[in-house]
C-alpha cells in the first residue's frame, strides 16, 4: 500500500503543473462551496433572529384547529386557565425554554374620532412578551419602549394612514365571543415598525385590557409563543412538548393542543428553504466540477503511461494492483485538493469574520455578517471531493488494469 | 521434460477481412538453464513466439507448456500470475518505471509482483546491483543514467525474482555495437551464475553468435536449430 502510494504521488510530482492546475480547481470549489456556505448560513440566521425575536417567537401552542382558522382571530379557540396549566406544566418540565408569552389575539374596529378601520390586536403581558420576543422593543420607531395598561401600540400604516401620532386617544371597539360588542379608550404610546409573517402588522395592548375590551371572566388565551435558550434545540423542544402534549385528548379522543414551530408559521421558511436549495445546487456543480477534472487528468495519465502500464502488467502486477495505483492517485489529487481548499475556506471566512462587514434587513440596519462553518460541514465537502475523486479515477484505472501488455506496449 | 514444450503452434492475427499467419507450425523443446536466441528478419515472427512463449498472448492452435503448465488454457489474471512467478522480462525500450530509482525499479516486482520481505529483498537487490555494476547509481532516476545503464538495470529487474526464465524480445536494438555486446555478454554472464533459461530475439547478426542454441526463423517457420555451445565469435 505505502508502495502504490508512493507510486501514485510520484506520478502526480511528475506533471507538476497539470496537478497543480487540477488541484487548484478542487481547491477553488472547495473554497466557494465553503464560504457560500458560511456566509449563506450566517444571513440566514440572521434573517430568521429577525423573524423569530420580533415577532413569531421559536415555537407556538394553540388549541387545536386555532392556526387553520388565524386569519380570523377567533376568540372561540382558545386555551382556558385550566388548559393553560397543563401547558405550563409542559414547558417547565423542558429546561431548554428559556421564555415563554401568551397573547389574546383579536380583531376590532380602530377609531381616531374622525375614521373607523380594522386593526388586529395582541394582547400581552408586556414582561413575557419583551423576554419571549426581544426585538420588539426595536421595532418600536416611536414613542416609549414599554406598554402600559391603558397604552396602545400601533402598527406604522395604521399610524400614518389615519393620522395618528404617539399621544393621541384612540377607540378600540370588539365584538366578544357572545358576540356584543364593547369599546376601550387607549393611548398611544408608540408606533410599530411592520416585520414579515403572520402578525407583523398587529398592535399591542396589555392583557388585561384586552380581556377587559372582550368581557373575559377568565384569561383565554390565543396562544403561546416560546423562545428557547440555543435555537439549535428547535426539534428536540417540538418532539417533547408534542409528545407531552398530545397526550391531552378530549372527549372525543381527539388531540386538544397544536404545537408549531416557526417554519410552519412564517412564510419566511420558503426563502430559507431556497438558501438551501442554492447550496444544494452549488454542491452539485463542485461535485460535476471534480469529477470532470479528476477524470479528465486520469484518462490522460492512463493513455499518457500506455506503456509503462504494459511493462508493470508484463512483469505480472496484477489487474487490481494496477488499478489500485490509478485509483489512489486520483485520490491523492482529491485530498490534496480538499485539504488546501478547506485551509483556504477556513482562512477566508475567518478574514470575513474579523473585517465586521454588515448588512441591512429592512429597517434593521447594521446586521453583523458572522459567516460560520461547522466542522461537520468542512468533513462532509472534504469527505464528497474525496470519494469523487476516486468515482472519477474508477472508470481510467479499470481502463488501465484490464488493458492487454501486448497492446498497451505496442503503444507509442 | 523441457522447460518449454511447443507443439504445432500456430498463430493467425486477424487484420480487416484477412488473416494473417505469423506462426506456421513450430515445434519445438527449451532445456532449462539454456542460453538461446531466436534469429531471423523484421516480420519472420519473433516478438510473436517470444509472446506466446512470455504468456503474453495465446496461440492460435497448439499445444504450449511452460514450466509444466498447459499456459493455453490459463486466463488473463492466471496469466499475470504465472508471468509474476516463472518469468523475467526486457524490453527493447529498456522500460523502466520513470518515477522510480534503480534501486527501486529492481525492487519493484518484489514488492507489487511477489511479496517479499524487506531484508530479503534488500539482499538481493544489493547483489543484483554490483552484478550489473549500477551500485553507485542506485538512487538515479532512468533518465538520468545512459541505454546500456539503462538494460543492465532491466536485466537485474528480471532476475530478481529469480525467475526460471527470462524473456528479451531485440535487447539491444536500441544500443550501440559495443554497448549491445556487452548487454549480452552480461545476461550470459548472469545465465551461468543464476541458472536461468534466457531467451532472447534479435535480427542482429554481431550478437547472434552469443547463443549456445539458436533457432532461425523465417516467415512463421522455423528454418533452423544451430547448437554452438555459445563459443562462436562475434
Ligand atoms: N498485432 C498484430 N496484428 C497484425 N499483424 C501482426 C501483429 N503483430 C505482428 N503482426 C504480423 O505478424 C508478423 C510477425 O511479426 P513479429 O512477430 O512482430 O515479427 P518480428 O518480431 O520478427 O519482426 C508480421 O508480418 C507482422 O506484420
Ligand atoms: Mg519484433
Amino acid at each position: 500500500m505505502y508502495n502504490l502510494f508512493k507510486i501514485a504521488i510520484r506520478n502526480l510530482l511528475r506533471y507538476r503543473r497539470r496537478t497543480l492546475l487540477t488541484a487548484s480547481l478542487i481547491m477553488v470549489g472547495v473554497v466557494f462551496v465553503l464560504v457560500f456556505m458560511a456566509v449563506t448560513g450566517s444571513i440566514k440566521s440572521l434573517l430568521i433572529g429577525q423573524i423569530t425575536d420580533s415577532m413569531l417567537g421559536h415555537l407556538q401552542i394553540h388549541k387545536k384547529g386555532y392556526v387553520a382558522s388565524i386569519d380570523n382571530l377567533p376568540l372561540t379557540i382558545t386555551l382556558t386557565p385550566k388548559a393553560m396549566q397543563k401547558i405550563d406544566k409542559a414547558i417547565k418540565d423542558i429546561p431548554e425554554i428559556e421564555a415563554y408569552s401568551t397573547r389574546i389575539k383579536f380583531g376590532g374596529l380602530f377609531s381616531n374620532f374622525v375614521e373607523t378601520t380594522n386593526i388586529r390586536l395582541n394582547g400581552i403581558v408586556p414582561e413575557l412578551e419583551l423576554k419571549t420576543v426581544p426585538l420588539l422593543p426595536a421595532r418600536i420607531i416611536k414613542g416609549e419602549k414599554t406598554l402600559k395598561k391603558g397604552d396602545i401600540l400601533i402598527p406604522e400604516l395604521l399610524a400614518k394612514g389615519m393620522k395618528v401620532t404617539v399621544g393621541d386617544t384612540v377607540v378600540v371597539i370588539a365584538t366578544n365571543k357572545d358576540g356584543s360588542v364593547n369599546g376601550k379608550p387607549f393611548r398611544v404610546s408608540g408606533i410599530l415598525e411592520s416585520v414579515t409573517g403572520p402578525g407583523g402588522r398587529d398592535g399591542y395592548i396589555h392583557i388585561e385590557d384586552a380581556m377587559e375590551v372582550l368581557r373575559m371572566d377568565q384569561m383565554e388565551v390565543s396562544e403561546i409563543v416560546l423562545r428557547l435558550k440555543d435555537f439549535a434545540t428547535l426539534q428536540d423542544v417540538y418532539e417533547s412538548l408534542m409528545n407531552t402534549l398530545s397526550q391531552e385528548k378530549n372527549e372525543a379522543g381527539k388531540p386538544v393542543f397544536e404545537v408549531h414551530t416557526w417554519e410552519k408559521l412564517s412564510p419566511f421558511y420558503n426563502i430559507a428553504r431556497m438558501i438551501d436549495i442554492m447550496t444544494l445546487f452549488i454542491k452539485i456543480m463542485l461535485i460535476a466540477m471534480v469529477l470532470v477534472s479528476i477524470m479528465n487528468v486520469m484518462i490522460m495519465a492512463v493513455y499518457e503511461r500506455m506503456r509503462e502500464i504494459g511493462t508493470i502488467s508484463a512483469i505480472g502486477t496484477m489487474p487490481g494492483k494496477i488499478l489500485s495505483m490509478f485509483v489512489l492517485e486520483g485520490l491523492s489529487l482529491g485530498i490534496f485538493g480538499a485539504f488546501i481548499g478547506d485551509a483556504i475556506g477556513c482562512i477566508i471566512i475567518y478574514i470575513l469574520n474579523i473585517s465586521h462587514i454588515t448588512f441591512n434587513f429592512g429597517r434593521q440596519t447594521g446586521l453583523l455578517l458572522a459567516p460560520h462553518i461547522g466542522v461537520a460541514d468542512i468533513l462532509m465537502v472534504s469527505v464528497t471531493v474525496i470519494v469523487v475523486s476516486v468515482a472519477a479515477s474508477l472508470q481510467p484505472a479499470f481502463k488501465a488494469s484490464r488493458m492487454e501488455p501486448i497492446d498497451a506496449l505496442r503503444h507509442v | 521434460m523441457g522447460l518449454i514444450t511447443a507443439h504445432n503452434i500456430y498463430k493467425d492475427y486477424q487484420v480487416g477481412e484477412v488473416s494473417l499467419r505469423a506462426l506456421n507450425d513450430l515445434n519445438f523443446e527449451i532445456e532449462p538453464a539454456s542460453f538461446l536466441s531466436f534469429v531471423g528478419p523484421s516480420g519472420s515472427g519473433k516478438t510473436t513466439l517470444l509472446n506466446l512463449i512470455g504468456c503474453l498472448d495465446t496461440p492460435t492452435e497448439g499445444k504450449l507448456t511452460v514450466a509444466g503448465t498447459d499456459v493455453v488454457s490459463l486466463d488473463r489474471k492466471q496469466r499475470a500470475a504465472f508471468r509474476g512467478k516463472h518469468m523475467g522480462f526486457v524490453f527493447q525500450d529498456f522500460n523502466l518505471i520513470p518515477v522510480l530509482t534503480v534501486y527501486e525499479n529492481i525492487e519493484y516486482p518484489l514488492i507489487m509482483v511477489q511479496n517479499v520481505p524487506l531484508e530479503e529483498r534488500k539482499r538481493r537487490v544489493l547483489s543484483l546491483l554490483e552484478s550489473v555494476e549500477m551500485t553507485e547509481q542506485k538512487d538515479k532516476y532512468p533518465d538520468q543514467i545512459s541505454g546500456g545503464q539503462k538494460q543492465r538495470v532491466a536485466v537485474a529487474r528480471a532476475l530478481v525474482t529469480e525467475p526460471e526464465l527470462v524473456l528479451a524480445d531485440e535487447p539491444t536494438a536500441n544500443l550501440d555495437s559495443k554497448t549491445a555486446y556487452m548487454i549480452i555478454e552480461l545476461m550470459k554472464e548472469m545465465q551461468r551464475k543464476s541458472g536461468t533459461t534466457f531467451i532472447f530475439s534479435t535480427h542482429d547478426q554481431r550478437i547472434v553468435g552469443a547463443a549456445e542454441i539458436i533457432y532461425t526463423l523465417e516467415d512463421g517457420m522455423i528454418t533452423d536449430r544451430k547448437d554452438t555451445g555459445g563459443n562462436a565469435h562475434v
